[in-house]
């Protein structure tokens, strides 16, 4: 962090960030390599690094995310694959369930069940894609648990499907791989470690509180992991695939941490 | 330095004119400003992160956080709590292996502060010997560091409720975890804003601060 006290580039600087801060405050929902970078480093107000080049700002944004990186480890090594998150009663649900999206609930994506294909690739014996009612035939489990999400609320639902770790041994995959990735049709996406893919808990949820997964939250399914922040739960799933290749997410290429455990 | 700690005892020259060994220890120095970057970037970043979903009827003003939006928030609080806990752990354990904890902040007793007090708001609570703290003084720094370790604590629990359930569980639950950590910010600030004043009524502290002396 240069801190050249030249008036004239203290002075642009400033005028740099306060233009960078306005664009960005209306860019907030089209999210870009170059606008996070912007963003992470608009220090509100803060006179702090006024005569600081962007360049310098790249430097502090590689810190961070190589710290994020860090953390990411941190967080896998003290993750215990057998603590189950706590679970709750019917009568704690939070009723009615916040909608959430980086999108208002209109533009929700609307899944046709009939021609609904879900695809399975990468490190898997069986790659063939996967029809709904196929997935309902396989053994439901129920819980009620609690969403946190990475804003702070949180609330208490209902899901049910598949056991995550029952329909990854059913397609043969490789669970010795890193990551579990997920494509969804509302172009969202993010990914998983694996011992949060093959956690007791972690469900490919098909039924919200006893009724097929609405749109709203996700129809035709939403990875719910409850060992983890909301914006690690992708809602309307269309691919999963298995790799050793870091796979990011949609939040997380923006600068939210990777593992996002709780 | 004991001599010059008891209050009964005539009060000796100040030791910075006779170049005796420094009122501030080098490593209390370098701790203490270290704190002070981290506590910065710990609470202007978290009043960014609490924007982004109050629990009280406020929020702070953008311009006075870090991060600019809650992603950037996040990787400033995530990354300063690193350098918050192992200086503060550091802190600690040189602070009790030295025995300056023992010596610094203790005795303090409840009558000790009421009389310090009393004395202070009078004009009459000498602090010619920057080595004596005074009750006041010990229970404020004391609870500085009782109200960091609060906040290392329910951060732990806001960021691990389920890894460190039985720790969010003694703060009484996810929500409630919020509160208390909030509550403590919002105590350690308080303790700042007075910190800060009395350094500006005795100024001499802020050059022992930094030079030792």
């Amino acid at each position: 962090m240069s801190l050249t006290r030249n008036a004239n580039k203290a002075i642009d600087g400033e005028l740099v960030l306060k233009d960078a801060r306005k664009l960005l405050a209306s860019r907030i929902e089209a999210p870009t390599r170059r606008s996070f970078l912007l963003r992470t480093l608009s220090l509100g107000g803060l006179a702090m690094l006024s005569g600081c080049s962007l360049d310098d700002n790249e430097s502090v944004e590689k810190a961070l995310m190589a710290v994020s990186r860090w953390n990411d480890r941190v967080q896998g090594a003290i993750f215990q694959p057998t603590r189950l998150a706590p679970t709750y009663t019917e009568a704690d649900i939070t009723r009615p369930f916040p909608f959430n999206a980086f999108y208002g609930v209109d533009e929700a994506p609307e899944v046709d069940e009939d021609g609904f294909r879900l695809e399975v690739t990468g490190m898997v014996a069986d790659k063939r894609s996967w029809r709904l009612p196929e997935l309902r035939a396989m053994a439901q489990v129920d819980e009620i648990t609690r969403h946190i999400c990475v804003e702070g609320w949180s609330a208490i639902g209902r899901w049910g499907g598949v056991r995550f770790s029952d329909f990854l041994r059913r397609v043969g995959a490789d669970t010795t791989a890193k990551y579990v990735g997920f494509k969804c049709a509302d172009d969202y996406y993010s990914s998983i470690d694996m011992p949060t893919a093959l956690h007791p808990q972690t469900l490919l949820a098909l039924t919200y509180d006893g009724k097929v997964l609405p749109r709203e939250y996700g129809f035709p399914m939403k990875l719910r992991v409850p060992t983890k922040l909301g914006y690690k739960n992708p809602k309307h799933i269309q691919a999963i695939f298995v790799t050793n290749t870091y796979a990011g997410g949609y939040w997380e290429d923006q600068g939210y941490n990777w593992f996002g455990g709780s | 330095m004991s001599l010059a700690a008891n209050p009964t005892q005539p009060v000796t020259p100040r030791p910075a004119a006779r170049g005796g060994p420094a009122v501030q220890p080098a490593w209390l120095r370098v701790t203490h400003w270290l704190n002070v970057l981290a506590v910065v970037v710990m609470v202007l970043s978290g009043w960014r992160i609490y924007n982004a979903s109050p629990i009280f009827d406020f929020r702070f003003p953008n311009a006075y956080t870090l991060g600019g939006w809650l992603g950037g928030a996040l990787l400033w609080h995530f990354a300063a709590m690193w350098l918050l806990v192992g200086n503060g752990l550091a802190y600690l354990l040189l602070n009790l292996a030295t025995g300056r904890m023992a010596r610094r902040l203790f005795p303090v007793s409840p009558r000790g502060i009421l009389r310090d007090a009393w004395a202070a708001l009078r004009g009459r609570l000498a602090h010619d010997d920057p080595r004596h703290y005074n009750h006041v003084q010990r229970a404020a720094y004391l609870f500085a560091i009782l109200d960091l370790a609060a906040l290392v604590l329910s951060g732990l629990a806001i960021w691990k409720p389920v890894q460190l359930a039985w720790l969010c569980d003694l703060m009484g639950g996810f929500q409630p975890a919020r509160t208390v950590h909030f509550v403590a910010m919002a105590l350690l600030v308080a303790f700042i804003v007075v910190h800060v004043a009395m350094v500006a009524l005795v100024p001499r502290t802020l050059r022992t601060m930094i030079t030792g002396r």
